[in-house]
């Protein structure tokens, strides 16, 4: 009887993961290497990764700095209330509950072109919506809880014994988060961290509501996937998710690491 | 340093924990917070560091109102009931720590970290991290952290609450000659009148928030100024009704008044021990039991049970026993007053003179 169900969870998940990594990379390969490298050094894709990386890499700085000063108000700040506490926690937790297309959708009407905010960013000459800082802040809208979920809970559970020892031995706020906060967290926001990276590299709805998929200027590597597919543009399709699909791994592996680190510590 | 504190207030939400304390600290005295848990104590000592602010008051150190002063501007050394050492740090990095945050000189850091290490006898231990010491071990790194950067004041909440009865012993006898010979002021908590009465130079008896009393822990076991001070210093037992006792008669004077009896303050013996036979009254042991270098006698005169102490030199007495009772003096309390009262039948109302 146990057999069985070890079986059948074997076979769903390779049914789940390796079949389609299968197919994924029989369809990248199905021109021969060819292929898969015309698919990838095609200027729209070199441009999709480009503005993918570069969200990626603004999306987790702000996050870990963001994410960690939020994690230290909500589990230190005493002067915040009680109540707004509750509220900044639920709002944190937004993103969860909320579809990221809906997310999105909630950026255009708050920040599109025909909005009094969207104009009055126009008329700055920066540009929201269908451009690359809408894509931003929707894909750090759907990542903000990843880094204050896994560092609040350490935060908690260390208490502020520590901090409070640190400052009558005459230590200031930044020394003690650096010498004494710091090396408590800093496995779980590596964890979140790459989580962040991960979410933000696949991330799809939110950025193809915001961007407008717009070839050359606000095409991502999964936005240009969808396209690719739309076309029939497979190998090419394929190619691109190989390459997402192996950074995934990658972070799948130093995320694996983290956690062990964290446990440690 | 001298401390002075007036008028302290302190309130968490709509709990009042701390209400209109002042006290005086001299230099160099070892000062013991006693109280039952949930006093206050810790909310105190909290504020006295800065870690907690003040509703109401003034925390004076030599002369200057520090109240807006943040911890590290107060010249305190704490050590924390759980001694919240940095786990991610060897103790020679714990005890380095607030000698770097100072901007000390490297080699200075480095003599003063050996000579702290020396003094608190944790040699052979400085690379290790807190989480491979021993209870006792961890709290002395405490200590000696605290002590690194010569604070002027040393606050110390319940250091000895997490180790075992038997080095608590020795770590208690340890701190208050480590704290004579630094001469450095000292307060520190507990909710053990042992520890306070052995190791403090003054006692401050702590409850709900208030400060019952200051004083010498003899001065207090000797002269308690509240009923609840008398309570809970030493053993005792209350008598609801104080005139019921032979030789108490006239506490009838003030209705209402109860009284505290202290195993001393009992003697039981055989109608020829005693010299004036009519200042006791006749009861029965009801238990003994063996206390190492006494018996405790538990005697029951009327309704009213007595506890006394009997030297092991005494014959020994059963349960069972008819004896008499003589109840040298009592502590009075009633709504308004407390006082003590000797047994007024002691003295020979018609004394012989040879
Ligand atoms: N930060 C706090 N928030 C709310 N209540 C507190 C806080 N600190 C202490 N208290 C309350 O104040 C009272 C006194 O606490 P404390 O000073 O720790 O007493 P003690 O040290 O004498 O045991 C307790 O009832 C405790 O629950
Ligand atoms: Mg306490």
């Amino acid at each position: 009887m146990r057999r069985l169900w070890i079986g059948l969870t074997v076979v769903l998940f390779g049914l789940l993961l390796i079949v389609p990594v299968v197919r994924i990379i029989m369809g990248a390969f199905n021109e021969g290497w060819r292929g898969f490298s015309d698919g990838l050094s095609r200027p729209e894709t070199l441009h999709a990764l480009f503005v993918t990386s570069m969200i990626v890499v603004i999306v987790t700085v702000v996050n870990t700095v963001f994410g960690v000063m939020m994690s230290l108000y909500l589990v230190r700040a005493t002067w915040l209330g009680k109540r707004i506490k509750q509220l900044l926690n639920s709002i944190v937790d937004l993103p969860f509950a909320v579809s990221p297309v809906i997310g999105g959708l909630m950026i255009v009407l708050l920040l599109g072109p025909e909005t009094a905010l969207g104009a009055l960013f126009n008329s700055a000459g920066v540009d929201i919506v269908y451009a690359i800082p809408g894509m931003i802040i929707a894909t750090l809208f759907v990542t903000f809880p990843l880094i204050v979920r896994e560092v609040m809970p350490v935060l908690q559970e260390i208490g502020n014994a520590q901090e409070e020892a640190a400052s009558t031995l005459g230590a200031s706020a930044w020394t003690t988060f650096w010498r004494v906060t710091w090396p408590s967290i800093q496995w779980s926001v590596v964890y979140g961290v790459v989580l962040t990276v991960a979410r933000s590299l696949g991330e799809f709805g939110a950025v193809l509501v915001v961007s407008g998929n717009i070839l050359f200027k606000t095409q991502t590597a999964t936005t240009l996937v969808y396209q690719d597919v739309e076309n029939f543009n497979l190998t090419a399709a394929n190619s691109i998710a190989l390459v997402l699909a192996a950074g995934s791994v990658t972070l799948l592996l130093f995320m694996e690491w983290a956690k062990s680190r964290r446990e440690v510590h | 340093m001298h401390i002075e504190v007036s008028g302290l207030y302190k309130k968490f939400g709509d709990f009042q924990a701390v209400t209109d304390v002042n006290f005086e600290i001299e230099k160099g005295q070892l000062i013991g917070l006693l109280g039952p848990s949930g006093g206050g104590k810790t909310s105190i000592l909290r504020m006295l560091a800065g870690l907690e602010s003040v509703d109401k008051g003034d925390i004076v150190f030599h002369g200057k109102r520090v109240n807006d002063l943040p911890p590290q501007e107060r010249g305190i050394g704490f050590v924390f009931q759980n001694y919240a050492l940095f786990k991610h740090m060897t103790v020679e990095g714990n005890i380095a720590f607030g000698l770097e945050v100072k901007k000390w000189s490297k080699a200075k850091i480095k003599d003063r970290v050996a000579e702290l290490v020396e003094l608190t006898g944790l040699s052979g231990f400085e690379k290790r991290y807190p989480h491979q010491l021993s209870g006792g071990q961890r709290q002395r790194v405490a200590f000696a952290r605290a002590l690194a950067p010569e604070p002027q004041l040393l606050l110390l909440d319940e250091p000895f609450a997490a180790i075992d009865a038997k080095i608590r012993h020795e770590l208690r006898s340890w701190l208050r000659d480590m704290i004579d010979r630094l001469g450095i002021t000292s307060i520190f908590v507990t909710h053990d009148q042992d520890e306070a009465i052995e190791v403090a130079d003054q006692i401050m008896i702590i409850n709900k928030g208030r400060l019952e009393q200051k004083g010498t822990p003899w001065e207090i076991y000797k002269n308690p100024q509240s009923p609840f001070v008398a309570e809970f210093i030493g053993e005792s037992t209350i008598v609801e009704d104080a005139s019921s006792l032979r030789g108490f008669g006239n506490a009838s004077d003030w209705p209402g008044t109860k009284a505290l009896i202290r195993p001393e303050y009992v003697e039981v013996g055989k109608p020829s021990d005693f010299k004036l036979l009519s200042a006791t009254e006749s009861g029965r042991v009801r238990h003994v039991h063996f206390r190492g270098s006494e018996w405790l006698v538990e005697v029951e005169v009327g309704s009213t049970r007595l506890v006394t102490y009997r030297s092991l030199e005494k014959e020994i007495v059963h349960p069972g026993d008819e004896v008499q009772v003589l109840i040298h003096r009592a502590y009075l309390f009633n709504n308004n007053d407390s006082w003590i009262m000797e047994n007024k039948l002691k003295e020979d109302p018609m004394p012989v003179h040879i």
